[in-house]
């Protein structure tokens, strides 16, 4: 597992989880911005929280655990 | 952000056509699309016989659901190309089963390597000179081809969607391969009487799109890529156009549609190739331009080794 933007401390951050990575991430920001953040492509991924699909302009806070799913697969 | 549609929280933006939509809403305006597709290009009437290829992905086995729910009687062809790296094969097929099952639809398997002898990645190994995704590209047309005809399909539907289109085109006008970008179409008419016309009903949606629709109908599809692809030029020329998209939404649409409609007014030339008529393969008897033996044929011959057909798997 690897763990990205991880600025230590206690308070609870935004997890990011794509294929086998994970980063998490401080503050409140859009999705859009964190996948940006974490280096992917907005149109490459689309994002679920709880198990639902969301809009990227939808905020994440630190209770958030954001699973980007790649749209490109199988062949 | 909410449904331009009905008001409630949408799961997908699509920003190149400025629409949000709700699930219900989505899962409504993705069939429109393709039925839109399947008209504009005259791809297909109801009542024709269609055979959809089917890998597992999310692409083809979205189209196979998109067309049952829009009543076209469409069957699937799986083929399964003998790539053991993580069961990959075997794993998709799983997946296409249980998909079938699930739907109640009909759909047959091809194994190559039980039919021909040889998996793709074997035979590849001993055909130098051609790269895997070219083995499997040819592999795949002769036998989406083959058992089209013999199965009285006059129609062959696969689910290339618009950013694999738009990725081909790049390449191609990179290369400026003028007789593939003369080919590149979104319906290729039967030239010959054992060809099938080949049509793409998914050309007009986004890959974005086909995976929201796969995780909405909650089809369960292989999820990794194939471990011969993972490297292929292909995902980079669709990370570029992706880069573009980014800056200028509708930037792969505007280059694909466009790129069409030029098509259609006539501003692009057949190539002299294009005219060049037709035979029949002295083995296997399917369409080639050039004598003797098809592409697919000269490719089993390999120390000696000739395609040995032991019989179609159906399901």
């Amino acid at each position: 597992m690897l763990l990205e933007y991880n600025h230590g401390g206690v308070l609870p951050q935004m997890k990011i989880i794509y294929r086998d990575k994970v980063w998490e991430l401080k503050g409140n920001m859009t999705v859009r911005d964190a996948i940006k953040k974490v280096g992917l492509h907005p149109e490459a991924v689309l994002a679920m929280r709880d198990g639902e699909l969301i809009t990227d302009d939808v905020t994440a806070g630190p209770d958030d655990t954001i699973k980007l799913i790649a749209v490109v697969s199988g062949g | 952000m909410k449904c331009k549609k009905c008001g409630t929280t949408a799961v997908i933006n699509m920003r190149q056509h400025r629409l949000a939509l709700c699930q219900h809403c989505f899962l409504e305006w993705v069939p429109q699309q393709v039925q839109r597709a399947v008209e504009k290009f005259e791809m297909f009437v109801p009542g024709e016989r269609v055979l959809v290829a089917v890998s597992g992905g999310k692409d083809s086995l979205s189209l196979w659901d998109i067309l049952l729910r829009l009543g076209y009687p469409v069957d699937g062809l799986y083929i399964n190309l003998g790539i053991a790296d993580g069961n990959y094969s075997d794993v998709s097929q799983q997946k296409v089963e249980r998909f079938a099952a699930k739907q109640g639809a009909q759909f047959r398997v091809v194994n190559v390597a039980t039919e021909y002898g040889l998996s793709i990645p074997e035979v590849s190994r001993r055909k130098r000179g051609r790269s895997t995704c070219s083995t499997c590209g040819l592999v795949k047309r002769h036998i989406m081809n083959q058992v089209a005809c013999e199965g009285g399909y006059g129609v062959l539907a696969t689910g290339h969607n618009l950013d694999d289109e738009a990725a081909t085109l790049f390449q191609n006008t990179l290369h400026w391969a003028t007789g593939y970008l003369w080919r590149q179409a979104p319906v290729l008419p039967a030239s010959h009487p054992r060809l099938a016309r080949k049509v793409k009903p998914l050309i007009r949606l986004y890959e974005r799109e086909m995976a929201a629709y796969a995780l909405l109908r909650g089809i369960d599809y292989i999820y990794e890529e194939c471990p011969y692809s993972r490297r292929a030029t292909t995902l980079f020329y669709k990370e570029l156009l992706n880069q573009l998209e980014e800056t200028s939404p509708g930037a792969k649409e505007m280059f694909y549609l466009s790129f069409l409609q030029a098509r259609q007014e006539g501003r692009l030339l057949p190539p002299e190739r294009s005219q060049v008529k037709m035979g029949e393969c002295q083995r296997c008897g399917q369409p080639t331009t050039v004598p003797d033996l098809c592409a697919f044929c000269r490719l089993w011959d390999v120390e000696g080794i000739e395609p040995q057909r032991h019989g179609e798997t159906q399901v």
